[in-house]
């Protein structure tokens, strides 16, 4: 009994679906009868018209599902941050690190509500946002697109999605700029200190050069191009961690009074690999989502494949240097590779070949495992190796599109790069805009985490580092019914 | 020939180690431990009154030293451990039988080194 109902369902279903398209050809075949003939049917005429209103409402809808998609895909990349970067720490701090990497997501939702969105995408000067600056209340009329929009976001009206499904989109492009920030100073900083830090640099900072470059601000005139924030997101994350990590200065027992590096090895390897592929998975968001749109979906294609290739070259390439330099393939170089090359091609993904792509990638694998080895030359501690992924490779990433760009690979006018025959204008305006947005967000994170300093401290007692932070700032443990070596 | 056990906090093991190091008590061995003292598993809390009173994480060295050495090491252990604070734990001094290193079968002082 029970078979015969599922075959007579499955039945309905195939009805179903055979009727679908047979009604949708239906009304295709009489737009083209009414268009040619212009005969008076006794079914309810569709004009062109009403044909060209239901393609644009259809068109408005996609687009909403895929920006909210690839939003969701991005917010998803919190998990893999948190993972990568407790596994990359010791056991001792796990509970204040996936603390951490949680609220951060809660305080860029704050922050960039309250005031972030309005300083990034207001109409404004060319420095920041001034029109509907608190609570996104400025006027809109979203999904309108260029011309007809009429409201306080111009910059963003060259995508048809409705206000909120921007939102929530640069929302979480947001909180990926803070979270980059808690993996460098990541088993030291007092957690209140982190939180009121990552509240400034989503609500200011990062608004104000994101203003610059995708809120229609003076380095946009300039005609800088950063398709998916190499420099907008991942630098100006990488800055303010660097900031912050010269004020912290490194912890305890990482270098030996002679200068010589002594490795503090992460305690689970195997969330780094899930934490690894998480990110990958989301950068599938972050990239082809930047299109904030299908189109006719060879640009999300394009830009899905050059993101992949990349992360895939640096994976390679990383690896070998590892090897090379370390005299074996050390598994957190591979993973690194994977998101340096996945960094690098965030700004040009959209605007390179596929072969320039897989370039840019072999170019950040090797970049980043060199830099990661610079960075304890100079003695400023980055536990998960952050600044090279996030701020070097941003920077590679945003000055890659001078080199390997050419015009119009998806629709963007960028001019060709250098090696394009276009020259050094373009070159010149990516270059700008690393030092514009460098000089700005490391300046100020500077002043911003001495003034925390002064009025909440910034780092834990030497006592509390060596017990773990876990313990210090959250009374708890990350595995109690396992007992580890607290300092060795 | 003397055994050194020393119970320690286990966030005091860096100290202990490199002080022991410093006096040139190098063969040492440590292990995690769980227990309590005087006071039950019980711990200061930040107003100094007693709470708690499970068993607590400890670590445990135990040295294997000649004669010479007992002094040296107990007061390498003591400046890396002590904080003051109730729960810094105890050092415990037996007398050894015998030493035997196992690659070349030398006994005694000579297996101590």
């Amino acid at each position: 009994m029970k078979k015969l109902g599922s075959v007579f369902l499955i039945l309905i279903g195939f009805l179903l679906i055979a009727v679908m398209p047979a009604s949708a050809e239906e009304a295709a075949g009489q737009v083209a009868a009414t268009a040619a003939a212009a005969s008076v049917t006794q079914a309810p005429a569709v004009t062109a018209e009403a044909f060209e209103a239901l393609k644009n409402s259809m068109q408005v809808s996609i687009d909403t599902v895929w920006v909210l998609f690839a939003a969701v895909l991005v917010f998803f990349m919190n998990l893999g941050f948190g993972m990568v970067e407790s596994g990359l720490c010791r056991a001792k701090n796990t509970v204040n690190i996936l603390a951490k990497n949680f609220i951060v997501f809660a305080i860029a939702s704050a922050s960039f509500w309250i005031i972030g969105w309005g300083l990034m995408f207001g109409n404004g000067n060319l420095f920041m946002g001034l029109e509907g600056l608190f609570f996104v209340s400025g006027a809109d009329n979203s999904p309108a697109m260029g011309d007809a929009y009429a409201g306080a976001y111009a910059a963003i009206s060259w995508t048809g999605v409705p206000l909120w499904a921007k939102f929530l989109f640069q929302l979480v492009f947001a909180a990926t700029a803070a979270t980059i920030v808690s993996g460098v100073v990541a088993e030291r900083i007092k957690f209140l200190s982190f939180i009121v830090f990552s509240f400034i640099l989503v609500a200011v900072l990062y608004p104000i050069t994101g203003h610059w470059i995708w809120g229609g601000g003076f380095l946009a005139n300039l005609g800088m191009w950063d398709f998916a924030g190499s420099t907008v997101v991942h630098s100006v994350g990488g800055w303010a961690a660097l900031a912050g990590a010269l004020l912290l200065g490194a912890r305890i027992g990482k270098y030996r009074p002679d200068g010589s590096v002594r490795p503090i090895y992460g305690h689970n390897m195997s969330m780094v690999m899930l934490g690894g592929l998480v990110l990958w998975f989301g950068w599938f968001g972050f990239n082809p989502g930047s299109t904030m749109g299908v189109g006719d979906g060879s640009a999300i294609a394009h830009i899905a494949v050059t993101t992949s290739i990349a992360a895939a070259m640096a994976i390679l390439s990383s690896t070998a240097t590892s090897w090379f330099l370390q005299k074996k393939p050390d598994f957190t170089m591979i993973v690194n590779g994977a998101l340096a090359g996945l960094v690098a091609i965030t700004a040009p993904c959209a605007f390179v070949g596929v072969g320039s792509a897989a370039v840019i990638g072999l170019i950040a694998g090797v970049l980043v495992v060199f830099s990661i080895l610079f960075f304890d030359k100079l003695r400023i501690d980055d536990p998960v190796g952050a600044l090279s992924v996030h701020l070097v490779n941003g920077i590679w990433g945003t000055l890659a599109v001078g080199l390997f760009a050419v015009d119009n690979i998806t629709g963007a006018a960028t001019g060709n790069g250098l090696f394009f025959g276009g020259g050094f204008t373009l070159l010149g305006a990516q270059a700008i805009g690393v030092a514009a947005v460098g000089a700005f967000t490391f300046t100020a994170s500077l002043i911003i985490w001495y003034l925390i300093k002064l009025a909440l401290g910034m780092r834990v007692s030497r006592e509390e580092e060596l017990v773990g932070l876990d313990l210090g700032e959250h009374g708890a443990k990350a595995y109690p019914d396992f007992q580890g070596f607290l300092t060795k | 020939m003397k055994l050194v056990v020393a119970i320690v906090q286990p966030e005091r093991l860096k100290a202990v180690k490199d002080a022991l190091v410093d006096v040139k008590v190098g063969k040492i061995t440590v292990s995690n431990v769980i227990g309590c003292g005087a006071q039950a598993g019980k711990v200061e809390d930040d107003a100094g009154t007693l709470t708690g009173g499970d068993l607590l994480d400890r670590v445990r060295f135990e040295i294997a030293v000649n004669d010479d050495y007992v002094r040296p090491t107990v007061e390498a252990i003591i400046k890396g451990a002590r904080t003051g604070h109730i729960g810094d734990g105890k050092i415990f001094i037996l007398p050894m039988e015998e030493c035997i290193r196992i690659r070349t079968g030398e006994m005694g002082r000579l297996a101590i080194g």
